[in-house]
């Protein structure tokens, strides 16, 4: 299958390795990855601050952009919710028919990347390794938007030699919020402390997400508090086979 | 005309008003502590509902159909109540719906009177305007009674005091009610409360309350409650003044069907409220002889206007929004300013005020959606921030304030894929002299909020899509 690849702006810049990792996964299990590089930002950052008049632009971007897709995986679930959720609306403010079309055409080809696996592609075990005690936070988007429910977990207890710690409190937002971590940092970081105390009790080595946004704020916290405890996106661990490669 | 929502004009704003709070260890511990038990106790008796969602459904489209028809309700129920002995008074502003209440207290000849929690009444802040009159306010509900006695104000829109432990009450009720002995088991403090208010309750001849709902086909006004106060005061005095906003009305009797069943279970997490009381106007012989309704707009007809934030008027009073919110878990309700705390508050407050607050207050969320999700009327609050958050920068902001400029910065960073990659290369340059061994060091102005608790990594040396590009060209599968 041709999967077109909507890594995120800020998956791009700050995380490659996450975008790699879903490369090396998807090409694995036998699919052809394209992705088209005019593509930049799904405008959730905006649209979420209320500056919403330039987000539309990012949407109509978008949309030009993977025009063509037959299926477009998007490693981060608060993009995807960006768009089931906001970019219907915006289209209808708009009262341009077309655009009301196109946005009701791209909805079912988007998926983040634990629903492409699971849901479209019908797999939960995807042959990956890795020997490390793994614990999984679920992120606000994925779980109340998307509702992913259990779907990240089914796919990291199909890995080899991966040590499953389930996460206490694991509906409890990490306080990163976007733009909240920066506006109403003090309180965030009172989230983000008992977020870091509850990953703590885990024992875990590395914690993971489909959210690298949530992950850089629990990772940053216990860089900070000196915890040797690592991150790792879910793709960066579905894409190991145990041979170093993505740890 | 200023709206006011009970201290909120002079509130700080909510990051401010948070410092302290943050620092109270003890008052963070009470509200973790009363909020988990609070939603334990929900959470058990929602699953046992079968029909719970499609209850919430019902009140949802009760809710919004009384709301896109309130101007024929609240008619409907001036008539019933009128007919049936009452008096309906209407109320453009705080101000207005005090003096109302005031006048009425001086006319039958009153000096004090009893109370029933409202969290209306703590918006107009009635007994502050009624003290300048020289009207005493004794507030019946325990929690209230634990605040007015404490000099405190409410924290939270059905358990005012959650933020008290019972040590705390205890030497609130030592030192105000002279009991020097008192101890601090429940049993001793709901003792001393009963005995200083029996005498209150015998004593005072006219009654203040809110009102939970408002009938429009019989006229009736149903509150409900656990402690029994409540009662004592729509039965005991010869008069009875409730003060309810525009929004609390039913079409029917028979709505109470619904509402009872999800008031009860989101609030307290009880089947039903221990004590649910319905009148209509008077009844001679039976209970108050003279019976007044306040109807309080104080900012809420504009909310009806607006097709996208008026699913906030469905608001039931029910705060499971505030128990279930991670960043109330963290301050508690003091630090919205406002007589409604949590999410709601943060929605309701700047609204009501024409976006008053409107810069900090629908920006205290994470937007995580808990809230959303346990909304007994489904009142989708994470998409009414948004809004609000739009309505702010089109309507308050200047578009040179730095943030506005740098949203429009990073909105031309993401217009094509030149402008893009150009922004890509000029962070990796412009990250050197804020960077050590591939951290960021903390950093100046807004964003040294994240690192004043965060570590951030530096930029990579290399994107994803330079990443892919080289790939491309060596033509390669492997790295």
């Amino acid at each position: 299958m041709r999967i077109s690849l909507f890594v995120t702006c800020y998956n791009d810049t700050l995380f490659p390795e996450t975008g790699k990792a879903v490369v090396r996964l998807l090409e694995r299990l036998g699919h052809t990855i394209d992705f088209p590089l005019e593509q930049t930002c799904c405008g959730q950052m905006h649209y979420n601050t209320g500056y919403q008049a330039e987000a539309a632009p990012m949407m109509r971007r978008f949309l030009r952009t993977f025009n063509d897709a037959e299926a477009i995986c998007i490693p981060s679930s608060s993009c995807v919710a960006m768009m089931r959720d906001h970019y219907p609306k915006i289209a209808a403010e708009s009262g341009d028919a077309t655009l009301i079309r196109a946005v009701d055409d791209l909805l079912p080809r988007i998926f983040e990347l634990s629903e492409l696996l699971v849901h479209k592609l019908g797999l939960e075990d995807v042959g990956a390794a890795f020997p490390h005690r793994v614990t999984y936070h679920a992120s606000c988007h994925s779980q109340r938007s998307l509702h992913l429910g259990d779907l990240p977990i089914r796919l990291l207890r199909q890995v080899r030699g991966l040590e499953f710690a389930s996460l206490p409190n694991i509906d409890r937002c990490c306080g990163f919020g976007g733009t909240f971590a920066i506006k109403n940092g003090e309180v965030s970081a009172a989230m983000l402390a008992e977020k870091m105390d509850d990953v703590r009790t885990t024992s875990a080595e590395v914690v993971t997400a489909v959210d690298n946004s949530c992950l850089m704020h629990i990772f940053g916290g216990l860089h900070r508090a000196g915890s040797p405890v690592r991150m790792m996106h879910l793709a960066e661990i579905l894409a190991s086979t145990g041979d170093g490669a993505g740890v | 005309m200023t709206i006011r929502v009970g201290e909120s004009a002079a509130a700080p704003p909510f990051p401010k008003a948070a410092l302290p709070l943050l620092q109270d260890q003890q008052l963070r511990g009470n509200v973790r502590h009363a909020t988990e038990v609070i939603q334990r106790k929900r959470a058990q008796v929602v699953a046992e509902q079968t029909d719970w969602q499609e209850l919430r459904s019902a009140a949802a489209a009760i809710r919004e159909h009384t709301l896109q028809h309130l101007d024929r309700y609240l008619e409907h129920f001036e008539k019933a109540c009128t007919a049936a002995g009452g008096h309906v008074h209407w109320a453009s502003d705080a101000d207005e719906a005090n003096r109302i209440v005031a006048g009425l207290i001086e006319q039958y000849g009153g000096r004090e009177v009893i109370k029933i929690k409202t969290m209306t009444s703590d918006e107009t802040r009635l007994n502050a305007a009624l003290a300048a009159r020289g009207i005493e306010a004794i507030e019946t509900d325990l929690a209230e009674l634990i605040i007015q006695l404490g000099h405190d104000r409410p924290s939270h829109i059905v358990v005012p005091a959650l933020h008290k432990n019972r040590m705390q009450v205890r030497e609130i009720f030592r030192d105000t009610m002279n009991l020097p002995g008192l101890g601090d088991k429940p049993e001793d403090l709901t003792a001393a409360a009963r005995r200083y208010l029996r005498e209150k309750f015998l004593r005072v001849k006219i009654a203040v309350s809110g009102a939970n709902f408002l009938l429009a086909d019989t006229g009736g006004v149903c509150i409900v409650e656990s402690e029994g106060n409540g009662r004592m005061c729509l039965t005991l005095p010869d008069v009875l003044i409730s003060i309810a906003g525009i929004e609390k009305v039913l079409p029917s009797v028979r709505d109470l069907e619904v509402f009872l069943q999800i008031l009860a279970r989101s609030a307290t997490g009880e089947r039903l409220n221990p004590y649910n009381s319905v009148w209509s106007g008077v009844a001679p012989g039976d209970g108050p002889q003279h019976f007044h309704i306040v109807l309080l707009d104080n900012g809420r007809a504009p909310i009806l206007a607006d097709a996208e934030a008026r699913q906030t008027l469905r608001c039931i009073r029910c705060a499971a929004c505030l128990n279930v919110c991670p960043v109330y878990r963290q301050t508690g309700g003091h630090a919205y300013g406002s007589s409604y705390a949590g999410p709601i508050g943060a929605i309701l407050t700047p609204q009501l005020m024409n976006l008053e607050h409107g810069d900090s207050l629908p920006y205290a969320s994470s937007l995580c959606g808990a809230c959303y999700e346990v909304c007994p009327v489904k009142i989708n609050i994470p998409e009414v921030l948004i809004h609000l958050r739009g309505r702010v920068v089109r309507e308050r902001k200047s578009t040179l304030n730095p943030e506005a400029l740098a949203m429009r910065a990073a909105a031309a960073a993401f217009s094509n894929r030149r402008r893009f990659e150009a922004a890509q290369r000029l962070g990796r340059i412009g990250q050197i002299p804020l960077t050590s061994d591939g951290w960021f060091r903390p950093l100046p102005g807004m964003l040294g909020n994240w690192t004043r608790a965060r570590d951030l990594r530096a930029l990579p040396k290399q994107t994803f899509r330079e990443w892919w590009q080289q790939r491309e060209r060596a033509g390669s599968k492997g790295q």
